[in-house]
């Protein structure tokens, strides 16, 4: 499988979601911002954490308009996988490539902690070696991850199983207890923790490596 | 020119910094504050001639999130 990670200015998480694809199998190419064009037959973009473009304006904005995120867009219209985890969701969220939008934390505070989630479901790429009501431990670090939707949406997620992960216990506010959705073609994934730092057993716990896991196994080369 | 645009969460979408800031009001006694809302002030310094037309694309394209947040336009 053939994978790339975004790279922006103040993204820190990239080198950590190479890390997770590369020792799940898959070949990572790291793409700067500024590039046009994304490499020849790529399966995933991974768009990584941390704080793009200094968080400038509204977390995400900035980056939703760089020039790798035209190529990005085009690469999800093809029908190709992407995901984002932390700042990337919410990257995606204002490039339009998922609903919703992440305000600042119901408790205003930044909050990083091991928190328990439920994986929602199964059936996506991203989550398909994990049993369906699982609860595992993963990191978040964010001070904008309350996810917000108008009802309609948030329905509409609920009806077509596009909830991948909820909060067991919701740090942030967010609606529905909602941490990660899927596109309406299931291909593009967005959530707030990170299942990049719990991938080995130096980081605590290793129940985020499934979420690599399925993704390399489930995607076939194009 | 001068425009100004001002960026307020939508009603309906909970404001924590606005609500955080009502409470910081009562806590230093000033009563009858119902409600606080945040938002942003943006300022463009443009070319004489912009239209109105190409400053709304500015905010629906980057200015401003429309999921959660409305917009208006003041030119000077």
């Amino acid at each position: 499988m053939k994978a790339a990670v975004l790279v922006f200015p103040g993204s820190n998480c990239d080198r950590d979601m190479a890390v997770a694809l590369r020792k799940s199998g898959a070949d990572v190419t790291m793409v700067w911002h500024k590039e046009t064009s994304l490499p020849e037959g790529l399966d995933v973009v991974g768009v990584p954490g941390g704080f793009s473009y200094g968080d400038y304006l509204r977390c995400g904005a900035i980056a939703a308009n760089s020039p790798i995120t035209r190529a990005l867009k085009a690469h999800v219209e093809r029908g190709g996988y992407a995901f984002g985890i932390c700042n990337g969701f919410q990257v995606l969220t204002e490039a339009g490539l998922l609903p919703g939008a992440l305000l600042r934390n119901a408790g205003l505070k930044y909050i990083c902690k091991t928190t328990p989630l439920e994986v929602a479901t199964t059936n996506s790429a991203y989550t398909a070696d994990y049993t369906l009501g699982q609860t595992i431990g993963v990191p978040i670090a964010h001070h904008d991850g309350n996810f917000t939707a108008d009802e309609a949406t948030l329905d509409l997620l609920e009806a077509e199983d596009r909830v991948a992960f909820r909060y067991g216990d919701n740090p942030n506010g967010s609606a529905r207890n909602i941490a990660g959705i899927l596109s309406e073609n299931r291909r593009v994934l967005g959530m707030m923790p990170h299942p990049e730092r719990a991938f080995e057993a130096a980081h605590g716990n290793e129940d985020g490596k499934a979420f690599f896991s399925s993704l390399v196994s489930a995607v076939v080369p194009a | 020119m001068k425009a100004r645009v001002n960026v307020m969460l939508k009603n309906g979408v909970l404001d924590p910094q606005g609500a955080a800031v009502r409470h910081a009001l009562g806590a230093m006694g000033f009563e009858g504050v119902n409600d606080v809302r945040q938002g942003k002030v943006i300022e463009l310094d443009v070319a004489d001639g912009t239209t109105e037309e190409s400053i709304k694309q500015m905010c629906e394209k980057l200015l401003a999130n429309t999921v959660i947040e409305s917009y208006t336009i003041e030119l000077a």
